[in-house]
């Protein structure tokens, strides 16, 4: 007994000390973007101003004068946004279906979808450029990066909500069956309060991965749809990396996201570890 | 008949809209920029531009690998995405040839003769220009005058290495000021434009007549060990790290004693006693100072070529260089220097640019041309396609070098092997 107490004392100190030290370890980026973009270019790379300097906004004041910050964050909230709704209108369907009416392909479909995710994006630039730009006339539109957010990530969508809905008994969905609950019922008043926790978190991950990337939403616009990841590469100057003009722009860029994923840890965590003990 | 879908429906509406949008806006620039200090401010002077000549510019700002993987899949898609394109003097010969940019040709009051020499040639092929230059440099020695007179030292025009060095020891005080500061991170635009400089000076070159690497030859060894051992001795430690902008603090600081670089960083120094010379050599002077610049030109495809051409007109003429200069926000000490002898005759200019001279002096000694040491075009660099991923592969091996990882010799037979295997494989042999 007294070897499990000391141990439970032990458990009680390292486990957190360690969990702060894996925190700080991974909140210390941020932290370092966040002051570098309160210095000046000069200062940004002199050893004796690494902690101690003299603050200045003169880096967020130049996003906003001359690079339309605005333009860009709105474009960035308009295409993750709807392209997180629309992946969502179209995965929730799917994964309930691929769940509770499976067939004997639901497990090669599920993979052929992920594996869609293996294909080198460099590969098709040449054709997406060429559809979009000769065949549809779509380029450099909101609707174009909305589609091509909303596709990058319906695999992964329906892979993480068929993982939520399979936790739920399939013997609920059923007895709503049977109380004659339509299929769109069954989804709306059954299954969503269920797994409410795993959709707000795959809706939350959806929009990060919409925010956050860069490959496409670079080189399919030009100036109309251009979204804050366009804003940041454009930051990089052939003189070498501006170090406190980059971080303001880096860290108005991943702001939102973050202020976002504070405000929603609750149901992030809930969602990440729905099922994980049973 | 069949019903349209929704999202087809959506598909043929953001189709025709965009339509729509492109007719309306007929007279609308869209140009690509690479983001320096002297572009983000023709943003503001273009104002006039466009209340004069009613034509709307859209700037897009890009990373130089971003904006010419951006403008090849825009050529070889049919173009039309942008209508103004930066691109540099490695790439404008080599587009040209291509036919991927199209031919520079204006009016008599542009005066083309005033165009620098030495620029106008790196931006043509065979005679043609393909792009007009915005701001040009070269590379010359910007050192402390007030300490190397301390020292009883002295540095002057086209310098030996052996003085360079002598004069690095006599400053180097490693608490407060570093003998020399060079570039050392890794990069074909970074430590390997001085790394080349210093190289064609001490007689060597990046290729033969057949373009097979020469980097294992002893000019390139004999220039690698004193490039290593200035800069390790008398440099700042992590010097590998170290390249533009980190030197450019290093000095406003007054912690470099001299530091050879490009001709532009003169206008951002901000510490008294500076003085200049022009870049020293090892014997060959030809190929001691590099060459660059940053230029305009208009893609093939685009639909709105002759406003693309006289826009670029407006924007590289004297004309412009006078906006900038009467501009509130800016003055003389901003104008984009390094393409135009007429700028150099201003007195207003003078009176804010020291350096003035020295600049103009080390464009116009700069020789791009191709010569017997060096078969190809390009100070810095050699303009070939190739050019980047060879510099590039090259440019870590020196970094290696210079931070000690690889011996010198080790270094170079590593970078030899690298460049052989890339220009072997493009089918140059």
């Amino acid at each position: 007994m007294a070897i499990v107490a000391q141990e439970t004392k032990f458990a009680r100190i390292f486990w957190p000390v360690l969990a702060w030290i894996v925190a700080l370890i991974f909140f210390f980026p941020i932290f370092w973007l966040v002051l570098t973009s309160f210095k000046t270019d000069a200062d940004a790379v002199k050893p004796e101003y690494l902690i101690m300097f003299q603050p200045t906004l003169e880096n967020y004041l130049n996003m906003t004068e001359n690079y339309d910050y605005w333009r860009f964050a709105l474009n960035s909230v308009i295409t993750s946004v709807f392209a997180t709704v629309f992946t969502l209108f179209v995965g929730v369907p799917c994964a309930y279906a691929m769940a509770f009416n499976p067939s004997r392909h639901t497990k090669d479909v599920l993979m052929w979808m992920l594996s869609t995710k293996m294909l080198p994006a460099a590969a098709v630039l040449y054709p997406m450029t060429f559809l979009t730009k000769n065949f549809l006339g779509i380029f450099d539109t909101h609707f174009l990066i909305i589609l091509v957010l909303s596709l990058i990530n319906l695999p992964i969508v329906i892979w993480m909500l068929f993982t939520y809905f399979k936790e739920i008994p399939k013997e609920i969905i059923e007895a709503g069956k049977m109380d004659g609950v339509s299929t769109w019922g069954e989804i709306r008043d059954i299954l969503l309060p269920l797994a409410w926790g795993g959709v707000a978190s795959t809706a939350l991950l959806c929009f990060i991965f919409c925010w956050n990337e860069a490959y496409w939403t670079v080189r399919l616009t030009t100036t109309e749809a251009a979204t804050l990841s366009k804003l940041i590469e454009g930051n990089r100057a052939p003189e070498g990396l501006f170090f406190g003009r980059l971080s303001a722009v880096s860290t108005a860029a991943v702001g939102p996201i973050i202020v976002l994923g504070w405000f929603c840890q609750k149901q992030l965590v809930q969602g990440l570890t729905f099922g994980a003990v049973k | 008949m069949k019903k349209l879908t929704l999202p087809g429906i959506a598909l043929v509406a953001t189709g025709l809209a965009s339509h729509a949008l492109a007719d309306g806006h007929a007279k609308e620039l869209t140009i690509a920029i690479v983001n320096n200090g002297h572009m983000i401010n023709m943003q503001k002077v273009a104002e006039a531009y466009t209340e004069e000549t009613g034509v709307a510019l859209n700037w897009v700002s890009l990373e130089e690998g971003v904006l010419r993987e951006q403008v090849t899949s825009d050529t070889a898609t049919g173009g039309g995405q942008y209508d103004v394109i930066n691109i540099g003097m490695q790439e404008a010969p080599i587009w040209g040839a291509a036919g991927w940019i199209e031919p520079l040709a204006f009016g008599a009051d542009y005066d083309m003769d005033d165009m620098l020499p030495a620029i106008r040639n790196g931006l043509s092929h065979d005679g043609t220009l393909y792009a007009a230059p915005f701001y040009g440099e070269s590379s010359m020695v910007m050192y402390r005058k007030d300490l190397t007179d301390a020292a009883g030292v002295s540095i002057s025009d086209n310098d030996s290495w052996d003085n360079i060095r002598a004069a690095a020891e006599a400053i180097h005080n490693p608490d407060e000021v570093y003998g020399v500061c060079l570039r050392g991170k890794p990069g074909w635009g970074d430590n390997m434009a001085f790394i080349t400089t210093v190289v064609n000076s001490f007689g060597g070159a990046w290729f033969d007549a057949d373009f097979r690497p020469q980097l294992d030859s002893e000019e390139w060894k004999a220039a690698i060990n004193f490039y290593v051992d200035l800069l390790g001795t008398y440099g700042p430690p992590g010097s590998e790290g170290n390249s533009f902008n980190e030197i450019l603090a290093l000095y406003n600081e007054g912690k470099c004693g001299m530091w050879i670089d490009a001709t532009i960083a003169a206008s951002f120094l901000d510490v008294d006693g500076v003085a200049y010379a022009q870049s020293p050599n090892a014997g060959n002077p030809v190929g001691a100072n590099w060459l660059w610049a940053w230029a305009m030109a208009v893609p093939s495809g685009t639909d709105n070529a002759d406003e693309a051409k006289a826009f670029i007109e407006w924007a590289t003429s004297k004309a412009y260089v006078q906006a900038v200069a009467n501009h509130p926000e800016f003055g003389w000490g901003s104008v984009p220097t390094g393409t135009r002898a007429s700028t150099y005759e201003f007195s207003e200019f003078k009176d804010v640019a020291g350096f003035a001279d020295a600049e103009l002096a080390a464009i116009g000694s700069a020789a791009p041309e191709a010569t017997d040491l060096k078969p190809y075009v390009g100070v810095q660099f050699a303009a070939i396609p190739e050019f980047p991923q060879v510099g590039s592969a090259v440019a870590q091996e020196m970094a290696a070098a210079l931070s000690g990882a690889k011996s010198v010799d080790e270094a170079l037979a590593d970078a030899q092997s690298a460049a052989d295997a890339i220009m072997s494989e493009a089918g140059y042999y």
